[in-house]
Formats: C-alpha cells, structure tokens, sequence
C-alpha cells in the first residue's frame, strides 16, 4: 500500500476555482501530481454520471471546486452544487464510496486555498487506499 | 488501446487534429519533456501531426498552427499551453484566420496545471502533461463548430461612484460622445479627494483642484449625475445591462433648492459631522454637505430630525418636502465602470496605538479636516483634548497597513500623505517640533523623491521604528516609546498630539455592488481586475469594468490614469456598436425534450420558458452557457454546447487511462 498514489480527478468552474488553480501556479505553489483538472463553465455542470463514471473507471478521488456561495458567476449556480452534491455523497454512502468525494469553495484569489485542497485530499486518500472498483475494472 | 477505439466520431468527417505543444521557454520545459508528450500524443487515434514550438503564442508559433490547418487539412486543434483564460481568445482568433470554427479549438493547460506547480518533478509532470493532453485529444475529438453571436450595444454607460476616479471616467466617455449615468451614493460628487486639505508633491489645495473638475462635471451635456443613489439591481451582459437605481429621499426638491443655507441656519438640532470632518465639527439635521458640493443642495437627515418645521418656514422656495420617499429608476447601458473607491483603516476597534483610549491619538483623515482652512476649525490646528495648538506632532506610519495583525499589504499613499502634512505643520507653524516614525519610507513616482528631500530638509526628525508601547500622562500628552533601529536608541518621545498614518480598506458597503455585479474579490478584499499586468481595468466580466481605489490602494495620479483607462476600455464596445456573446450556450433536443418543466426554474436568468404548447423554449440572448439546466434535465434533452456529456465523459474516461506505449 505504501506505493499506492492516488489518481484524483477534480473539476473547476471557469471563474473562481479554474482560476485560483492558475494563481497557485503562477505562484509556483508546489502540490502533488496526482491531480488532473476539467474544466467546466459552473460546478453546477457537474452531473451525478461524471462522478460515478469516473469512480467506475477506477479514479480513487474527485474533487468538485466552485466559487464561494453569494460570488458565482450565474447567481446560484452553486448553490444547485451544493445541493446535488449532498445527495450524490447520500448515493455514494451506500456504494462504500462516500469519502472519495469532496467539494470545496476556491476564489480566484485563494491560490494557497487551491494548493492545500489538492494536498490534504491527496493525502486523505491515500490514506483511505485505492479505489476498490479499481481491481474490477481490471479484471474485465 | 480499446478504450481509445471506443471514442469514434459521430460525424462522416474524417477528423484530422493537430497538437502543439508549447515550451514557453523554459517555463513548461524546464519540468516537462514536451518531445516525449508530443512523441506520445502523436501515436494516439485521429492525430495527425504533434509538434512542439518553443513559444506557440509567438507570431511564428501562430503561423505554424495556420499553416498546418492549410497544409495538413487539420480540422482540429489542440494547443497544451498556458491557461485558456488569457490565451483561449488568442488562439481562437488564430484558428479562425485559418478558416477554422474557433470552437473547434482545444486548449489544455500544462504551465499553470503542471509546470510550475511540479517544478522539480520532471518524471511525474510530464506523465501528468501526456494524461492531460491526452484528455484534450479525446475532447478535441467531440468538439462541434459553434457560432458566438453579435448583440448591439446600447451606447450609454454607467459609473459607479463619482469619486476622482470615477469623475475622471465619466468625463473622458462623455467627452468622446457617449451618454454617462454617474451614480453616487453621497449626497455630493467629489469622493475621498473633496475631503483633503492639499495634494503631493506639489502641495496643491485638493479642493481648488478638484472642485472645477467638479463643476466640469455637472457641466458636461453627456453626463446625469445621480446623487444620493445606489445601484439596486443589475441584469443583462455586454451591451445590454439593464440597471434599477435607488434614488434616496433627501426630503428637499434638488430643483428647487439653490443651497442657499437659509434652512441650516435656522435647523436646531445639530450632531457631529462623521460623513465629511470625521466627527470633528458638527452638521445641522439639514445640512449641504460642504460648500463646494455637487450638486450644491441641502438633504435632511430623518433619523436624528425632530420634524419641528423650522426648515420649511426659512425656505422660501418652497423646496423642504417632508413626505418624499425613496424614487427608482430603471436605466439601460451597454458597459459599467465601477469606481466605488475606499474606505481609512479605522483603529479604533483594535485600539492601535492608543487611538480611542487617548484623546489625542487621532487619524491622517481628521488631521486633513483639521488643518484644512474650509475645515471645522478654519485651518488652526488644535488638539481634541484641549483645542490648544500642539508643538510636537508625531506621525506613526503603516498603520493597517504591512502589519499581519491588519492588512498586509502597503498602502501606498501614506508615506506621501504624512510627509506632505508634516511640510504643511512646518510651514504654518515653524516652532513645531515634527516627528515621523517609520518602517520604510516609500517614494516612488516623479518628485515624490524630491518631495521626501524636501522634508527632511525641513528639520522634520525622521525616526525609523514605530512605538512599542503608546500612554498618556496627566497633562493628556502622549507618550511613545519607540526604538530607533538605525541608532538603536530607545526612548520616551513626548508629543502633543499623535497622529496615525492609516491605510486603505475596501468598504464594506461596496461588498453589495461586488456581489450584484459578480465581480470577483482578492485575497487583500479589493476587486480584482482580470490580468494583473496586461488588464488591470477589465474585469473577467465583459463590459464591466473596475478603476482607482476599487482596485487597490492608489494614490490621485494613478487613480485618474485608471478612470481614463477604464473609459477608454469602456467606450471600445460604445463606439463599435456591437459585441460578441460567447458561443456557448444551452440546446434542446426536441425529439427527447418531454416539456416536464424541471429546468425552468434552475435557470437564474429566465431564459428557458414553457411556451403556450408546452413546449421548451430557450432564450438565447438571455443564456450565459452555466449548464445548471442540463443537470436538471431528467430526459438528456438539454445539453450544454462545448460542454456536453459525451466531451465532458470524454475527459473523465481518459484521465487515468494512461499506458506506456
């Protein structure tokens, strides 16, 4: 297990997290490189499918990031986020599956903020090992 | 690779994609070995040609692409850069010019995403890079051509704020021809600058400058200025905004008022004046804000008036009207400046320096009030303890500013603020004795430099460190103990008066018309503009534009040169006439769509409806391309354009799918 690096799949909104991950970089935060970003315009584009087709692909963790509630770009964009999310996570409790996913406000300006996300959740699973739909998959 | 066999195009078309990846230098290949990603990306399916240029953003790197869409046939583009929120436009543009739709476009981002946040991991970035831009080719596969659409402008703009700034702003977008709203939350224009005494580094009186700028501006045919108003609502995009403004009641008719000050005169209650001499002074119940205002006219204040009815006996035109009540307008306008300014440091809360304990600790801005000839005491600089003229005046630097327990970052005007009113003490009363304590002195900018020369050739006494421990003694004089850390003499400096050199904050009362606008916050609590070096005005939002303190802390030069900016960025869309949507926005399938109704209320800018047969109707205009509707569509019948399941799965399938070929 002590090998087992993570494959974490976040998604980030246009305006706040995708851009505090580009601050984090122009500030040449260094963070593990676990982690591979999709955009999209709003967190509120994130369907349940993306999710559970992810962690049926053997992703061991996914990230929803999205802007603080009252600054989303479309008013209440996040608020759905916040929303669906909670009902997804629900979902994902009976599957065994709850802690792999995590949602997360970055602002444009919390470059740190995105860095320490991507760290700590990186090293929670780590912690919680490898995706147990991974093995299935390879199997097939 | 059944996996990438599985992704086949829908489409007849055979798809050609051509990768470019970017070195920049040494910024992505000093982490990533871009050959070996352009080597991999090469074998993957449907790509035709992988290649990478040492800047591709560089005019050659842009004729390379074009080149390689005529020559190769490419039909698809990817390019693995920087960040698509400064180049996206760049290299869309670029493949248009090549007869390409722009949306055909890819952009995957291995500087800001993987380079420089993995500097020193070069095996594991670039790994990283080939996943990312394999995620991209499989996406570019699936991209579809999309049209962003033209919307007129409406060639009216509105200012926020009608400080300096804003002032400027509005002038120079009236001057080029164009309608300006000039909202104002005060009863006057004039801002912060109508209340200083002078102005660095030439010792300008603030108001002798400021105020024909001011009737300038109430002059200008093109502008309406809205005093005492707010912005209460904002709806629309680029060229189309539609705004509802509040206009409070002042209880007096501005068209009939000629501030004649008959009514003032004769008001009998009377509270310390806190919005225009920090309390120093005081103001009648009804009052002109200050002799110099625009416009010139009285307001009352109805939470302190005893409605005794003096006022409306003294007026003899009539103009005092007890029953007004709040007005709104609703206004149309194709672009929005926002020049909303700052607010001082208050130390009263944390108690720095003694200020609030002892009286006479006091701020820049009250000394400002004090020393001004129009001010509450005429120009005679007294302390609040005894109203005696002080003969030793310390002023403390960096006060809410450069201090972790505050603000950290420098408010840049300080330095110049006491060193100017530590000139002006000198000059009108030579005998004082005048201290500064510092940390830095900042003087960059033309003859600021000289202006610090100037000081301390004035027998000014320069003290760098600033006071460990601030009481006061029986006869009410302060005493700092202060080390200065260029001799490393400690000692019990004791003053008259102290006067706190406090920095800039962003207003609270400016978070509402941040949140309306959806202009984004940084981490200082400042708007933040969309590039910190290549757009300082703009906003990520187009046509919403941000100048002066808004932004950060600045001093008079720099704030006028960002409202001329910002109505030169403004009156870019006023003067063409029109500007382009994006491209991405909500579809229907109308074969699936079953009219259930769901997505309608998801959408917070109506613009889905059910028309009168039940059918979805979507309001293109009106859609900004969130994708919070097709989340809610049980049927699959509403899909995101740009953004659809099978681009967005596309990505998800790929990302770990990573084999070493």
């Amino acid at each position: 297990m002590s090998d087992f690096e993570p494959d974490i799949l976040t998604f980030c909104c246009n305006w706040c997290s995708y851009a505090g991950a580009d601050l984090a970089g122009v500030s040449r935060l260094q963070y593990p490189t676990n982690s591979r970003v999709i955009r999209v315009m709003c967190s509120s584009r994130v369907e349940p499918i993306h999710i559970l087709e992810a962690l049926k692909e053997g992703t061991d963790g996914i990230l929803v990031t999205g802007c603080h509630i009252g600054d989303c770009h479309y008013i209440e964009g996040n608020i759905h986020t916040d929303e669906r999310m909670k009902e997804i996570v629900d979902a994902l409790e009976h599957l065994g599956l709850r802690d792999r996913l995590h949602l997360e406000w970055v602002s444009a300006a919390e470059g740190k903020k995105f860095q320490e996300t991507i760290t700590d959740f990186v090293e929670k699973i780590r912690a919680l090992g490898p995706n147990p739909l991974k093995n299935n998959k390879k199997e097939e | 690779m059944t996996k990438q066999e599985a992704i086949t195009n829908e489409e007849a078309e055979e798809l050609r994609i051509g990768a470019f990846i970017c070195e920049c230098g040494v910024n992505i290949a000093g982490a990533v070995d871009c050959n070996a990603v352009a080597d991999y990306i090469s074998t993957l399916p449907n790509v035709t040609t992988a290649v990478v240029n040492k800047y591709t953003c560089s005019d050659a790197g842009q004729e390379e692409i074009k080149k390689a869409i005529k020559d190769l046939d490419l039909n698809r583009v990817l390019v693995a850069s920087c960040t698509p929120k400064t180049h996206e436009p760049i290299f869309r543009a670029c493949v248009e010019e090549a007869g390409l739709n722009p949306y055909l476009f890819e952009f995957v981002n291995i500087r800001e995403h993987c380079s420089w946040i993995h500097m020193w991991e070069k095996e594991d970035a670039t790994k990283k890079a080939k996943e990312l831009v394999r995620m991209g080719v499989a996406r570019a596969a699936l991209l579809e051509p999309l049209q962003s659409s033209e919307v007129p402008v409406t060639n009216k703009a509105l200012v926020i704020g009608a400080g300096v700034t804003g002032m400027q702003a509005a002038m120079d977008i009236g001057d080029m021809g164009f309608q300006v709203y000039l909202v104002e939350a005060g009863p006057s224009i004039g801002g912060k600058m109508a209340q200083l005494d002078k102005t660095f580094p030439t010792n300008d009186c603030s108001i002798c400058i400021l105020g024909p700028k001011m009737v300038e501006v109430n002059r200008n045919p093109n502008i309406e200025i809205m005093s005492y108003s707010e912005v209460e609502e904002v709806d629309g995009y680029v060229g189309n905004f539609d705004v509802k403004v509040k206009h409070k009641a002042r209880y007096v008719d501005i068209n009939l008022c000629s501030g004649c000050n008959s009514c003032v005169e004769k008001c009998p209650v009377e509270v310390p004046y806190w919005e225009f001499n920090e309390g120093i002074g005081t103001r009648k119940a009804v009052y002109v804000p200050f002799p110099q205002a625009v416009p010139l006219r009285a307001l009352i204040d109805k939470s302190i008036c005893i409605d005794c009815g003096a006022c409306s006996k003294a007026c003899e035109r009539g103009a005092i009207n007890m029953d007004q009540e709040d007005t709104f307008s609703e206004l149309e306008v194709g672009v929005i400046v926002v020049c909303v300014g700052y607010d001082v440091y208050d130390p009263e809360p944390n108690h720095d320096f003694g200020f609030g304990l002892y009286d006479n600790v006091i701020t820049t801005m009250e000394f400002e009030r004090l020393i001004n000839a129009s001010g509450p005491t005429m120009g005679k600089v007294v302390r609040p303890s005894d109203v005696v003229q002080p003969k030793r005046i310390g002023f403390v630097q960096c006060v809410g500013s450069r201090d972790v327990n505050s603000n950290i970052y420098c408010s840049s005007f300080c330095c110049m603020a006491s060193l100017k009113n530590a000139q002006l003490i000198k000059e009108k009363y030579p005998d004082t004795e005048v201290y500064i304590m510092y940390m830095d002195m900042r003087t960059p900018f033309r003859m600021y430099e000289e202006f610090y020369n100037r000081a301390r050739d004035m027998d000014i006494h320069f003290i760098r460190g600033r006071p460990a421990e601030v009481t006061e003694n029986e006869d009410k004089n302060i005493i700092a103990r202060i080390e200065d850390t260029l001799t490393n003499k400690i000692e019990n400096l004791e003053l008259d008066m102290m006067v706190l050199s406090v920095g800039a904050v962003s207003p609270e009362s400016t978070e509402k018309i941040r949140q309306i606008l959806k202009v984004s916050r940084a981490a200082d609590g400042f708007m933040m503009e969309a590039h910190p070096k290549l757009k300082p005005v703009d906003t990520t939002l187009d046509g919403i534009f941000i100048g002066g303190m808004t932004q950060g802390p600045k001093d008079i030069p720099y704030s006028i040169s960002q409202g001329s900016a910002c109505a030169a960025r403004a009156t870019r869309f006023l003067a063409q006439g029109k500007a382009l949507t994006e491209g991405i926005t909500i579809a229907v399938d109308e074969d699936i769509c079953v009219g259930c109704g769901v997505c309608v209320p998801m959408c917070p800018f109506q613009a889905l409806k059910m028309d009168d047969d039940g059918k979805l109707e979507i309001i293109k205009a009106l859609c900004k391309g969130c994708g919070t509707c097709a989340v809610a569509c049980p049927s699959g019948a509403l899909q995101q354009s740009h953004y659809k399941n099978n681009q967005i799965l596309a990505q998800v399938k790929e990302v770990f799918a990573y084999e070493e070929v």
